[in-house]
């Protein structure tokens, strides 16, 4: 018979050598478009929300100033009152321009340096007040009050 | 006595892409992709030490005070009106303001200025937008009113854009934004905030 019916073949295993590099693209395309989460966040906040807002665009540039309550598990032992968060602890306004320093340092373009205030809706504005004094004497006078996007 | 050369064994691969799943988890987990978003502003110089009092002479009619106090409350006042205003209708009032279409004597002066693309137009560039606010003032009120003015400096640019240009004001150039910048620029002065009584 020309139709021999051949032996049962096994299913053939599917080549899967180049699944790790498949893999590896994805990672690197997120490692590139991605920031690293630098600080863990002490203050808790919520932006107000705004309409003519801009994006925040060379990540490289941005310094970020953290302005809140602190958050639930710390409220204990730090109290409710409003607190500035520079890099992973709190500080006083005062510190802020040691802070404008030590970020610069690491800058390319240090003219076009931009402060990210990252402020809590309901804080005074006696607060965020020093904070800007402080940022003119050391100019850094490009500044971003973050916000969300509202309609 | 040299063996015969043995085939050597492929290595067992089949775990990379575990390992790089692995890697992949790690860096969504710890990484974010939030755009930040805001409302850029610009501070001005540091006050110059030898200069002991940097109080310019702005006529009053140049003016618009926008003042907050510490329960949140908007008092605007210029040469025309003053008094309790509420933050919806803060754009209008600055865009009238700004804007002075009638070249009204208690808003804002006019002259002449040659705008490159424009030609010879008749402006106000020489108004302020004071903003004022208390210790106690909070953010989001702030937040609010620099957003409110920001807005009426782009409805008014983009009102001229369509105007001179036909288009819509992110359709231009870089040089025709310019050009409606120096029409109408950004004045908002920021002074430094009172204590008005009472406790911070």
């Amino acid at each position: 018979m020309a139709f021999k019916k051949k032996e049962k073949r096994g299913m053939p295993e599917m080549n899967t050598s180049s699944l790790p590099d498949l893999i590896f693209t994805i990672l690197f395309f997120f490692m590139m478009v991605t920031t690293m989460r630098e600080v863990t966040l002490k203050v808790k906040f919520t932006v107000p929300a705004g309409t003519e807002l801009e994006k925040l665009e060379k990540k490289s540039l941005v310094s970020f100033i953290y302005v809140g309550p602190p958050t639930d598990n710390l409220r204990a032992q730090m109290g409710s009152s409003t607190r500035i968060q520079l890099n992973d602890r709190y500080a006083e306004a005062r510190e802020v321009m040691d802070f404008i320093a030590a970020e610069r340092k690491g800058m390319k373009d240090q003219t076009k340096q931009i402060i990210s205030i990252k402020a809590d809706q309901q804080t005074q504005m006696g607060y965020i007040t020093d904070i800007k004094e402080v940022l003119r004497k050391s100019w850094a006078l490009r500044i971003n009050y973050s916000a969300s996007r509202r309609n | 006595m040299a063996k015969t050369k043995k085939k050597m064994p492929g290595l067992n691969t089949t775990s990379t892409a575990d390992i790089s799943f692995m890697l992949l988890i790690f860096f969504l987990v710890t990484t974010s992709m939030d755009t930040d978003m805001g409302l850029t502003r610009h501070l001005p110089k540091p006050p110059d030490p030898d200069q002991e009092d940097a109080t310019m002479d702005i006529k009053s009619r140049n003016i618009l005070f926008v003042r907050i106090n510490a329960a949140g409350q908007l008092w605007i006042k210029d040469e025309m009106n003053s008094g309790f205003g509420d933050i919806r209708e803060l754009r209008q009032r600055a865009k009238e303001f700004i804007k002075n279409e009638q070249n009204l004597s208690k808003w804002p002066e006019k002259h002449v200025k040659n705008i490159e693309l424009l030609g010879q137009c008749f402006v106000t560039d020489k108004h302020v937008i004071s903003v004022q606010t208390d210790r106690g003032t909070p953010y989001n009120m702030y937040f609010q009113v620099q957003n409110e003015l920001v807005a009426a400096y782009n409805e008014l640019r983009n009102e001229l854009a369509k105007q001179k240009f036909g288009r819509e004001m992110q359709y231009l150039s870089k040089d025709e934004i310019g050009a409606l910048k120096a029409y109408y620029p950004q004045n908002i002065s920021e002074a430094e905030p009172k204590k008005y009584g009472g406790e911070q």
